[in-house]
């Protein structure tokens, strides 16, 4: 049996971790080096670590800061952030990093995700959906740490990241983000119903109860998480963290 | 110390990483004269299986490989596409494996199951078959994490170390005398990775 992965996703700003609440507000957390150190002991499933500047600020992905994450990590990483040519996944393969996850970049070159597939296979390459709402209430897609707004609705940009040919995807809602009240359970399942790829749902998990729904209700494969774990709890201090393995086996 | 063979699929600074970190000596080669030197050989890999068959090729690696493993039967491991490159072939591709381990690899195949999604990506249990050095102390709760679209069959139960259920059970991890492979990644499956290589590192 295939276990659900439950992987923290921590974010990047200047070779330091941070958190943000839906987008926004980037506080410091830490150290990413020690942070890493820390879910290797707990023994975590997987890591994404996002670099939130990279893409609005056209910087190059931090290898040398990935380098030495990938140095102390033994357990399968994702990275995200800046990649916008197949040079520059090369050097992330290269480093020891698995997995990159392509946002920005998509929406201008989709080619890039063929490209870096048909090297290093679909496994290699998740698709980042950012989803938020605009001023009618419509969910709408965006980019580049939710600064660009697409025209096309999040199922339809699925379909298409799928057929471009990720193997998997990371379904983000700037909305909840940060919010500690539940992944968008709706906005999950409207894509899981219509990918065959897994699915990871990101953004607002508080608590054992919503990693959950996300795997229950929405039809996830996977669930990331921010703030729960690397605050002691909601409008607490940093305390990096993770669920017990029986707990979350339970689920 | 371990001699990593470098044919340019993959990476392997996760591999060395995990290496240095039991305290194990590795070098990462192509060189033909090097292999020829090595103690023990990790056959790492991840991609196309026709890719990496010709990048062995082109490299000439093939009958320094086969003189290693099957003539001086040094300790040999292949990890993930290293594994199914043990294989006589593919049905991902149509060029000839090393033939080390009598089995061969073939797609996972679901039919009409939607539930289960390939690649077979994440964390799964392994389940001890014949007993091995490389798997010694293993317990039940052992599991680690896979990424692969094809799957290895042994022709014989005997070859088969390990196996894991993913729509049925496949042979997760093999065995031919002093040949091993492993269809996970120790390199990222944390302290039960760590116990693998240390068990292979002792061979």
């Amino acid at each position: 049996m295939l276990l659900k992965r439950y992987i923290p996703c921590l974010l990047l700003k200047n070779s330091g971790l941070v958190k943000t609440v839906k987008f926004k507000n980037p506080k410091y957390i830490g150290d990413p080096i020690n942070t890493v150190r820390i879910f290797n002991e707990k023994g975590v499933d997987e890591l994404i670590f996002l670099d939130i500047e990279a893409s609005p600020q056209k910087q190059e992905p931090n290898y040398k800061l990935l380098a030495e994450i990938a140095d102390e990590c033994f357990m399968p990483l994702a990275y995200g952030g800046g990649i916008r040519n197949i040079e520059q996944a090369k050097r992330i393969f290269q480093i020891g990093i698995e997995k990159v996850a392509i946002n920005s970049s998509a929406h201008s070159n989709l080619k890039l995700i063929s490209e870096i597939t048909a090297i290093y296979g679909s496994q290699a390459v998740i698709g980042v959906i950012d989803v938020k709402k605009n001023l009618f209430g419509k969910q709408e897609v965006v980019s580049n740490s939710a600064t660009v707004k697409h025209k096309y609705s999040p199922e339809e940009w699925a379909q298409e990241l799928v057929k471009a040919g990720v193997g998997e995807i990371l379904i983000t809602s700037v909305d909840k983000e940060g919010t500690w009240e539940g992944v968008d359970v709706a906005l999950t399942k409207r894509i899981t119903d219509i990918v065959n790829v897994p699915v990871i749902a990101h953004g607002g998990v508080g608590n054992v109860e919503h990693l959950r729904q996300a795997i229950k209700d929405g039809g996830a494969s996977a669930v990331a998480m921010g703030s729960m774990v690397v605050y002691q709890k909601k409008d607490f201090g940093v305390l990096v963290n993770f669920p017990d393995k029986e707990i979350l086996e339970k689920i | 110390m371990i001699t990593i063979i470098d044919y340019g699929m993959g990476n392997l600074g996760s591999v060395q990483n995990m290496l240095k970190r039991i305290g194990t000596l590795s070098v990462v080669t192509s060189d033909i004269n090097e292999i020829e030197k090595a103690e023990k050989i990790l056959l790492p890999g991840v991609g196309a299986f026709d890719a990496a068959v010709k990048k062995i090729d082109e490299l000439n690696l093939r009958t320094v490989l086969k003189y290693k493993a099957l003539e001086q039967k040094v300790p040999f491991l292949g990890i993930c596409l290293g594994m199914q490159l043990l294989t006589r072939r593919s049905e991902e591709g149509v060029l000839k494996g090393l033939n080390f381990v009598d089995a061969q690899t073939v797609k996972f195949n679901f039919g009409n199951d939607a539930s289960l999604k390939i690649p077979h990506m994440g964390w799964n249990f392994v389940k001890e078959n014949k007993q091995s050095e490389l798997t010694k102390g293993f317990t039940p709760d052992y599991r680690f994490y896979f990424v692969h679209s094809y799957k290895v069959v042994c022709d014989k139960s005997e070859s088969s170390i390990l196996r894991t259920n993913y729509g049925g059970e496949f042979d997760s991890a093999i065995q031919n005398g002093n040949i091993f492979g492993a269809q996970f990644h120790p390199e990222k499956s944390h302290k039960y990775g760590i116990h693998l290589l240390t068990n292979f590192s002792k061979i």
